[in-house]
């Protein structure tokens, strides 16, 4: 009899270890005999701790299970699928799964992470394996076929960057993964190394191989404490496999891949100042060009891809460029793993193709607000995405509409504030956010947003419609000076987050300090 | 949380594996708060010459990252999510409302990748979703 209680942080954050315990320890009391099995989560944050049950071969969830409601679980028979008021039924038809398009994360919380025999039971190394039997050009041309973008936020063909980089001359070349996830409001990249540490693995694999690189990096914050120790041992497992090191597959190909952990630094998210970092330096960015993909880590020709694209590889390369390319809108095709956080009843990981609608996400996936107030703003893509009102609602979730909306996609975090948000709070926030976290390399970003901090406090105290109109005339100008003239997006799109608020809850600026 | 004292000759038997290391700088300054909790002064002659580098590079690195500290742990750490999916759900009043009430090092940090249990809180290293102040109050007791 196995059962299943994940060990993901957020599940852990939330008392995942003391209900395994409490398993463990209430069956051996009640001789009963189970077979524990320490997943990834599920994705469903909302539902954590969940406990599955495997009933011939049938998964049956529990959720959210506390380590005093294990008792009650066990007189209820739930081993056996015996009704409970947390019991969900199976787990596969539980809607919120179920109306799921999982294909990047179709692996999340199935098996225990480090299990290298249950991934591959579950087509892992698949792309990895058919990639071997393909010509370099071949795998490129696959991942330009399939319309994959940058998931980091800003949307690059990745098909392009690797064609750059194959074509690149030079002995040495790299493949760094950028890891650090440092929006608020998204934490696929952590449940992905968390749950599914493999995949991470295997499409960083596939790129070495399709561009011809040996050394590869995961670049992962040190907030990720649990995603550092397991990369590093899915590293160490795959090597020992093969899958990794002198020889990958038997193929005679080699790949060596290291993690590499920040420390405290959001910039470093940006790709330049990310390889500065690797290299061991202050986190300071580059400007561009030389483009990495030509002169990037040590100088050298270099692949950098978010977590979530080079996760997408092995089941595009699987499953064919093809099947990935028929979903999605557009130009955004394929799948999005959102994430659905902040003021949220059901927050969690939703991978769906693009163009789902706002609406949709936050009413039938994420059930309204934690607090059931009314919900107010809506902010897309992280700490420098716009906040939308709840009149945007039908905003379809794509690269191209969330653009010409006056937002961005990001990273694909949703945060839900209820009412009782002031926007011109939040503005000022993003402005000091700025301040705390820029590199200092562009006036406008190290001393523009500190002065548009004091710009917004002036606003918030002023009660002379004058001088109001005044500095609000003078905050715009700010926030154009920082879109133009800073080299990365800390400073170019932190305006982003202050001219929304402005323009979509001008009414939380009047008075609200004064 | 107890680290074990400075002492330079354990310090130099950790840096030495990292001499093959194209980028050590960072690893090495990690490597030293790992092993003692903070990065003591004469940490930094003693990377700069390790690694060949200047004492200022050694300098700028340590001060540009918000995690390195160059003072010793002395009380539990608790830290607080101050990024907007927190800030949602309260965190702004949880930190005002455990300011002076708790025996900790209080420290803000942007963004635990706990987003769907905010406000999260990490409390001697353990992580902790759906923080409040009795919560955390309990775990530093």
């Amino acid at each position: 009899m196995r059962v299943f209680v994940p060990n993901d942080s957020a599940a852990r954050s939330v008392g995942a270890d003391e209900v395994a315990e409490a398993i463990e320890r209430i069956a051996k009391m009640r001789g009963v005999e189970i077979t524990l099995v320490r997943n990834g989560t599920r994705g469903a944050i909302w539902l954590e701790p969940l406990v599955e049950v495997e009933i011939s071969g049938v998964r049956h969830a529990y959720g959210p299970v506390t380590p005093n409601a294990v008792d009650s679980l066990f007189d209820a028979d739930f081993l056996h699928g015996g009704s409970h008021p947390l019991a969900l039924g199976p787990t596969d038809q539980i809607e919120w799964f179920a109306s799921q398009d999982r294909v990047t994360f179709a692996r999340i919380g199935i098996s225990d992470p480090l299990d290298i025999d249950a991934y591959q039971a579950h087509d892992g190394f698949a792309g990895l394996r058919k990639a071997l039997l393909m010509s370099d050009a071949e795998i490129v041309q696959e991942v330009l076929d399939s319309g994959l973008r940058g998931r980091g936020g800003a949307g690059f063909p990745a098909g392009i960057k690797w064609k750059t980089v194959q074509q690149a001359s030079g002995e040495q070349k790299y493949i760094c993964c950028n890891a650090d996830e440092g929006d608020s409001g998204t934490f696929a990249d952590r449940i992905l190394m968390e749950a599914d540490p493999f995949t991470l693995i295997e499409g960083m694999t596939i790129a070495a191989i399709a561009v011809g690189a040996s050394i590869g990096y995961i670049y992962i914050r040190s907030e990720y404490p649990d995603a550092i120790s397991r990369m590093k041992a899915a590293i160490d497992i795959a090597t020992l496999h093969g899958f990794l090191g002198e020889n990958i597959a038997g193929s005679g190909k080699r790949f060596t891949l290291n993690v590499r952990v920040g420390a405290g630094s959001y910039v470093c998210g940006e790709e330049t100042a990310m390889l500065e970092s690797i290299e061991g330096k202050r986190g300071v960015i580059r400007s561009k060009p030389p483009l990495p993909a030509l002169s990037g880590l040590f100088g050298k020709p270099t692949i950098i891809n978010n977590v979530l694209t080079l996760a997408s590889v092995p089941a595009i390369i699987s499953h064919g460029a093809a099947a990935y390319a028929a979903r999605g809108v557009g130009r955004s095709l394929g799948t999005q793993i959102f994430q659905l956080a902040g003021n949220i009843k059901r927050g969690g990981i939703v991978e769906t193709a693009f163009g789902i609608t706002l609406g949709e996400l936050i009413n039938t996936y994420g059930g309204g607000t934690f607090t059931g107030k009314p919900l107010r703003a809506i902010q897309i893509g992280g700490p420098l995405g716009s906040y939308f009102g709840v009149d945007r609602l039908d905003v379809s979730m794509d690269y191209e509409s969330l653009l010409a909306a006056g937002g961005m996609l990001g990273h694909g975090g949703v945060v839900l504030f209820d009412e009782t948000v002031n926007l011109a709070v939040q503005a000022k926030f993003a402005m000091e956010f700025c301040a705390i976290e820029s590199c200092g390399k562009c006036t406008p970003c190290r001393i523009g947003s500190t002065r548009g901090a004091e710009t917004i406090v002036k606003i918030m105290s002023s009660r002379d419609a004058a001088e109001i109109a005044e500095q609000k005339s003078l905050l715009l100008d700010l926030c154009e000076v920082m879109k133009d003239g800073s080299l990365c997006a800390m400073g170019g799109l932190t305006p982003l987050p202050v001219k929304s608020a402005l323009e979509n809850f001008p009414s939380d600026f009047q008075g609200a300090l004064s | 949380m107890s680290y074990p004292a400075w002492d330079a000759l354990t310090a130099e038997s950790l840096l030495a594996p990292l001499a093959s290391d194209p980028g050590p700088v960072l690893i090495a300054l990690q490597k030293m708060q790992e092993h003692f909790g903070y990065i003591h002064a004469e940490a930094v002659p003693l990377i700069a010459t390790t690694f060949n580098v200047s004492r200022a590079d050694v300098h700028g690195v340590l001060t540009f990252y918000h995690e390195l500290r160059t003072e010793p742990v002395t009380q539990a750490q608790l830290h607080l999510c101050a990024a907007e999916a927190c800030q949602a759900m309260g965190a702004r009043e949880l930190a005002a409302s455990l300011e002076g009430q708790v025996n900790a090092e209080i420290s803000q940090v942007y963004c635990l990748g706990n987003c769907a249990l905010a406000p999260a809180a990490v409390i001697n290293g353990k992580l902790m979703g759906r923080a409040t102040a009795e919560k955390i109050m309990e775990a530093l007791a």
